[in-house]
């Protein structure tokens, strides 16, 4: 089936070739790093993780999203996502490979990175996310590939795929509960040392990797003869309906969190969202982007809460904004605001490098071309039966 | 005289079978010798022992700055720390920071500002139940049997979660090369790659050849190293009977690094 992403028209090539160069770009910057070491970035002794940590931790969000159209349409018989539930699965693979280069890029020793496996710790968290993780790209592609080249035969899938199916399920669930474990457990960072930190990772990946997969499927209508959404389906707007729920429970979980810190008044609890929301010690580098995070936070859930979500226009920029919203939040502040203040109770600030932002760029590239060549491939076959 | 395909694989299976066996016999023979290579690499008899290794800061031993200058050096001369001369990539096995800061948290804010400014001692507090070997992956930090948290630079892969999960920023990591920046490379102890995290490691080096750690030498009793499970030790006694005081006790990671403050002699 994949040599249906080998045909096109000009647009098609122009976005691959496009893709590519970015992808080009952020190669060199990578060869560059892995030559000079990870002093290239703007991570430092007190923070010690950066953008490509923060990446890693939105994009399990958006892969594990993927469960929000396969349990309704496997599990409930809820028909109306049936031609978009390929189009999750498919933006589950590209968004769990850019997780894998994200962490990939991140390490000092590339070329040790084996020993993970080879001398597996079963007390570090980091040994079960790389498992999750390797598990359910793997159980995507297999669920992605045999239901769509079963479409594309006319028959039903293989009977032995459904129980993977519904392996999935719970599988969605574990990839971002174990990596708010990362986070969450570690003593000395108060900013991440919350029970709710796990359901609030989830919340949030629900509203923001459907507010992307919706996204891509007004794209798909646009540039394809195949609607994941024909009219009457309502598809779409179903899925509004969770994105709208997901988004609220999550600014919920973000008040129980700042209620907490602020009532019991205790200084670590404290500190990292001064530090985020108002500075903290004249450092303010991040109060715009908390700002903008929780602005666009509102509006997004305004405009879906109103009859606004069914306006054209309205819907793709409250998406936009519900996207944006936790992208900044879990891609930006969430991982650089917990290395503050650091042991020492000091500030130190972090600001990202061209090299280090050209690798985060190429990336997000080899994930668009990843998506564009799936997606190619469905519409395709798609398309084919509809003639 | 030619064999066919049939034969030939029976033969060669003979042959491999009279080599394997072979192979037995000659390691049985020399099997005694393989235990006398092993016994090189046991562990020294000359080597310090201790059931958990501890430190005490004697804060009144610390008065000058060349007493933590004396200090830090004799460990960044044989442990080839680099000096980059810049925070950000900054590589520290032991340092000086105040008061203020080292117990942050506890502040009480009518404290001089002469107290707030104290200077302490600072390196890996060699935790009892430490985050950062939890952390680790790879097994690259490890607790030994008699406490100390000791690394294999080798194995790590620089992924950075120990140095997220220390809440005592003990831990450096090797943004660039170090080797340009190390005033003088000694032999005696391995230099570092790009891409590692490194520690304090309680000279463990040090204890296998019989030798105390370099700091507590170059201190002149201002650092107390002991077996804290030996009650006549000296660490043991200072602790069970003068007051002192470890970082961050509430976290539960069970520091092995003591000060004492309030000085008197403790001897």
């Amino acid at each position: 089936m994949l040599e249906k992403a080998l045909t096109g028209g000009k647009k098609y090539w122009a976005w691959i070739i496009f893709l590519l160069v970015v992808i080009a770009v952020g190669f060199m910057a990578y060869l560059r790093q892995y030559n000079y070491g990870l002093g290239l970035t703007g991570m430092s002794r007190d923070v010690s993780w950066g953008l490509y940590i923060a990446q890693f931790t939105f994009l399990v969000g958006v892969a594990a999203s993927a469960v929000m159209l396969v349990t309704p349409y496997y599990l409930h018989d809820f028909k109306k996502f049936g031609k978009m539930v390929i189009l999750g699965e498919f933006l589950a693979i590209a968004a769990v490979i850019m997780c894998i280069l994200f962490i990939f890029v991140d390490v000092g020793q590339p070329m040790r990175i084996l020993n993970v496996l080879l001398y597996p710790q079963l007390h570090s968290v980091m040994f079960y996310d790389m498992c999750v993780l390797c598990g359910y790209l793997v159980i995507n592609l297999v669920v992605g590939w045999t239901t769509l080249a079963a479409e594309r035969k006319g028959t039903p899938p293989p009977k032995w795929v459904k129980p993977i199916i519904y392996l999935s399920i719970p599988w969605a669930f574990s990839i971002h509960t174990v990596t708010a474990f990362l986070y969450s457990g570690l003593p000395g960072r108060h900013f991440w040392l919350a029970a709710i930190m796990a359901a609030r990772f989830l919340a949030s990946a629900f509203a923001a990797g459907p507010s992307l997969l919706i996204i891509l499927c007004l794209i798909v209508r646009k540039v394809s003869k195949f609607d994941p959404d024909p009219p009457g389906v309502g598809a779409i707007q179903s899925l509004v309906k969770i994105i709208r729920y997901a988004m609220i429970a999550n600014v919920f979980f973000y008040v129980c969190e700042v209620f907490t810190a602020f009532y019991s008044n205790i200084p670590d609890e404290m500190a990292a969202f001064k530090y985020v929301f108002v500075g903290l010690d004249g450092h303010t580098s991040l109060v715009p982007f908390m700002w903008t995070s929780a602005i666009l936070a509102f509006v997004g859930i305004f405009l879906l809460v109103f009859p606004t979500r069914k306006n054209k226009v309205l819907l793709p920029i409250a998406l936009l904004a519900i996207f944006f919203a936790n992208w900044i939040d879990k891609g930006v502040v969430l991982i650089i605001a917990g290395f503050v203040p650091n042991s020492f109770d000091r500030v130190t600030e972090y600001f990202p490098t061209s090299n280090e932002i050209s690798i985060v760029l190429g990336v997000y590239a080899i994930g668009f071309l990843i998506v564009t060549i799936l997606y190619k491939v469905a519409i395709s076959v798609r398309e084919e039966k509809a003639q | 005289m030619s064999i066919n395909r049939r034969q030939f694989l029976r033969r060669a299976g003979v042959v491999t079978a009279l080599g394997l066996g072979g192979s037995f016999v000659i390691n049985g023979i020399s099997g005694k010798k393989d235990v006398v290579a092993a016994s090189e690499y046991a562990p020294s008899t000359q080597g310090l022992k201790a059931n958990h290794w501890a430190m005490v800061v004697d804060m009144s031993k610390f008065k000058t700055e060349d007493d933590f200058k004396r200090v830090i050096e004799s460990c960044v001369s044989i442990h080839n720390i680099p000096d980059f001369g810049n925070p950000k990539d900054e590589i520290k096995w032991i340092w000086e920071d105040d008061y203020e800061h080292t117990f942050s948290g506890g502040d009480n804010e009518y404290l001089t500002e002469d107290f707030k400014k104290l200077p302490f001692m600072i390196m890996c507090n060699h935790c009892e139940n430490p985050p950062c070997v939890k952390a680790c992956p790879t097994g690259a930090t490890f607790k030994r049997p008699d406490g100390i948290v000791d690394m294999d630079f080798h194995r790590c892969i620089g992924c950075r979660f120990c140095m997220g999960a220390c809440p005592f920023g003990a831990r450096s990591f090797n943004y660039r090369d170090p080797r340009p920046f190390i005033k003088k490379i000694d032999t005696d102890y391995p230099t570092r790659t790009p891409g590692v995290v490194e520690k304090c490691i309680f000279c463990v080096e040090r204890l296998a050849d019989g030798l105390m750690p370099a700091c507590v030498e170059a201190s002149k009793g201002g650092l107390i190293f002991g077996d804290l499970d030996d009650p006549n030790s000296e660490v043991r006694k200072i602790i069970s009977t003068q007051y002192t005081v470890r970082r961050k006790t509430e976290l539960g990671t069970q520091p092995s690094v003591y000060y004492l403050v309030g000085g008197g002699d403790h001897a």
